[in-house]
């Protein structure tokens, strides 16, 4: 208790986060949770917390979402918060966009990044450019999301990675997360920007399982969007990744570590 | 018989001004319209065209009643628009205004139209032909105009120009054709989740017509009933393709398919007014989307690069210019129905074009932006931050 107490107090100080985050693997693990399901708590908690967020995207409401990452969510919030749409991603995206120049809070789902394509005029001209183009008449708290990247023999159409093309967009947030701590942490900074946040998930971790603190399943844990962290110490060469190819990087320091190298693994989130 | 009244009553002010001339002019004008108030008719009921109905049994009234505020009110709004472009396309020939420039004069009587069916707490996003509506919208000529030549007192503090203007409830001002509308219906989906019995009208032009992105959105508007009025601004051109080079159906007010829908003459401001009230009228009743056709027309080529005679001839212009100007109706009609006197409009005329040329005069000695704003606004709510500049060893600091 004390020491969400002391985050919580500090929590805005960037510098007392990245030591804190630094450490988190070595504090008491409360419980196991894998990224599917930090991601599913981290959105259920937001839409409980502010009644202008909402989910919609392809069968993300009564199939549970294509990966099951929203599921419960329809069930708990209904027709109204969790909006299942038909297969026109320009048409929702865009839908989505006008509903956060309204007022509200909506998280897109692509069901992957491959379709964001058909839609990617409404996430960089219509999203990303408008607070710039309106002088700050007309900010666009939205955050689009879903599996990025590579998969499992899912051929090229399925397996684009699309970091490198929103990351050279100004306006937009681009968040490639690796583990369940950062993801938990980082949706529920991006729910709460009142900036447009691309957030690439991939799939592929989704079942992946990872020890978080007490502190970390708090539900108001976010983590600042923008900072770096470190994931492993080293002192002789560091290794900078992004999402599932953190992981590698994990491992290819351990294999290292045999030799005598250490690796410090940086992720830029 | 009323011509003949009209005349006479004319020559009777005549001849007490010309007494009046030895009071002071203001003074004489003040007794004229104090007069005035007892002469002119309050209210008059006007025929409309009757309106093309596409999957309604009924549709908006065959006359409609015009107060004589209202029509002061259309006209000066109206005359407004026009002058406002023909100043715009002055000062771009001046090299004044740079970058697009697409003039909205001969549709004026859609802007205005649209807004007197509707209120200001409703919500309305349009294309990049959107001088017009951010004047109706309450932006003032002033804010705009310096918007036109990029400076600091602009309504986007110089930053966005012609197409990316924005007032309370109303959302520009969009480049990308097509790209609006699914933007209007989420605009409506805001309106219909917060319940605030609030409606979008969202419009597009016959060129953005055949989107996809529009039927996607007719789509989902109808199904989850939005509050959404569909509004095409038909001025047969797209640009430089006319309709039907374009459409393989020119028949824009029944392409909702499933969406009720209405063809409206666009040059009429009444017809607009009372089409607009049917349609909002409609969506408030929760029925859900509703679709619109105004068919008008654009005096002006696409922008200023274009001419506008290389697809279309002079004559068409003139003739439009000629038998359907919605400045000129407007005015035949209360001038005809002595809601007004030619004086009262003159002193209009000259009012607008006082309030145009201290506009033009503020936007063309208004400083530009600082260096500073060329990076601010990338991200709301943030810690001011550094960004590259032109050069790598430059630094801007972007705020929000």
């Amino acid at each position: 208790m004390a020491s969400i107490r002391c985050f919580l107090r500090s929590g805005k100080s960037a510098v007392s986060v990245v030591l804190r985050r630094e450490f988190s693997k070595t504090s008491p693990a409360a419980v196991q949770v894998n990224v599917r399901d930090a991601l599913n708590q981290a959105m259920d908690e937001e839409l409980e917390r502010d009644e202008r967020v909402f989910l919609l995207g392809e069968e993300v409401a009564q199939y549970d979402g294509a990966y099951k990452v929203s599921r419960g969510l329809w069930k708990k919030y209904g027709d109204k918060r969790i909006i299942d749409t038909p297969i026109t991603e320009m048409g929702f995206a865009g839908i989505a966009v006008g509903a956060a120049f309204a007022g509200l809070r909506p998280i897109c789902e692509f069901m992957t990044w491959n379709f964001s394509m058909q839609a990617i005029d409404q996430v960089i001209n219509s999203a990303a450019k408008t607070y710039y183009m309106s002088a700050g008449a007309q900010p666009v708290p939205i955050v689009f999301r879903g599996p990025n990247g590579s998969s499992a023999g899912v051929a090229a159409q399925h397996s684009q990675c699309f970091a490198a093309w929103y990351g050279h967009c100004p306006g937009l947030k681009v968040i490639s997360p690796w583990s369940a701590e950062d993801a938990r942490g980082l949706l529920k900074a991006a729910i709460r920007d009142n900036n447009p946040v691309v957030f690439l998930e991939n799939e592929l971790m989704y079942g992946v399982p990872f020890d978080l603190s007490e502190e970390v399943m708090h539900k108001d844990f976010v983590l600042p969007i923008g900072k770096a962290k470190v994931e492993r110490q080293g002192t002789h060469i560091t290794l900078v990744s992004h999402s599932r190819c953190v992981g590698f990087c994990l491992d290819a320091a351990a294999v290292l570590a045999k030799e005598g190298v250490e690796c410090e693994v940086s992720v830029v989130l | 018989m009323q011509k003949m009244l009209t005349i006479i009553s004319n020559v009777l002010r005549g001849s007490a001004s010309r007494n009046g001339a030895q009071v002071v002019s203001e003074a004489a004008s003040m007794v004229a319209s104090s007069r005035s108030y007892a002469d002119f008719t309050p209210e008059a009921s006007f025929d409309i065209k009757k309106v093309d109905l596409y999957r309604l049994e009924e549709g908006p009234p065959l006359t409609a009643t015009l107060t004589r505020e209202e029509g002061l009110k259309y006209y000066r709004t109206m005359q407004t628009i026009r002058r406002m472009e023909l100043k715009a396309d002055q000062l771009y020939k001046q090299k004044i205004i740079r970058g697009f420039c697409h003039l909205y004069d001969g549709q004026e009587a859609c802007a205005v139209g649209i807004e007197g069916g509707i209120t200001l707490s409703d919500h309305l996003i349009t294309a990049y032909r959107a001088h017009g509506y951010t004047l109706t919208r309450g932006g003032t000529v002033r804010e705009i105009m310096a918007e036109l030549t990029g400076r600091r007192g602009g309504i986007a503090k110089g930053k966005g120009g012609s197409m990316h203007m924005y007032t309370k409830n109303f959302y520009g001002g969009n480049g990308i054709v097509g790209a609006q509308v699914p933007l209007g219906a989420g605009v409506a989906l805001a309106c219909k989740y917060l319940g605030n019995d609030q409606l979008c009208v969202s419009l597009y032009g016959d060129g953005a017509a055949n989107q996809g992105q529009i039927f996607e959105t007719y789509n989902m508007s109808s199904l989850w009933k939005l509050p959404i009025i569909f509004i095409c601004e038909n001025n047969q051109y797209g640009m430089g393709t006319s309709v039907e080079r374009s459409s393989a159906s020119t028949e824009y007010y029944k392409r909702g398919d499933y969406i009720p829908g209405l063809r409206v003459d666009g040059m009429d401001v009444l017809c607009v007014r009372e089409a607009t009230k049917f349609a909002a009228d409609h969506c408030r009743s929760g029925k859900g989307p509703i679709l619109m056709e105004l068919q008008t027309y654009r005096y002006h080529g696409h922008s200023m690069s274009d001419p506008g005679v290389s697809y279309r001839t002079r004559e068409e212009i003139q003739e439009v210019r000629s038998k359907s100007d919605p400045i000129s109706m407007l005015k035949d009609r209360m001038l005809s129905n002595n809601m007004a006197s030619i004086e009262e409009l003159k002193e209009i005329d000259i009012a607008v074009r006082k309030e145009i040329e201290d506009a033009a005069q503020f936007a063309t000695t208004d400083p530009e932006p600082p260096l500073d704003d060329l990076c601010s606004h990338i991200f709301a709510n943030d810690q001011p931050f550094e960004v590259r500049g032109a050069t790598p060893w430059t630094k801007l600091t972007s705020t929000s």
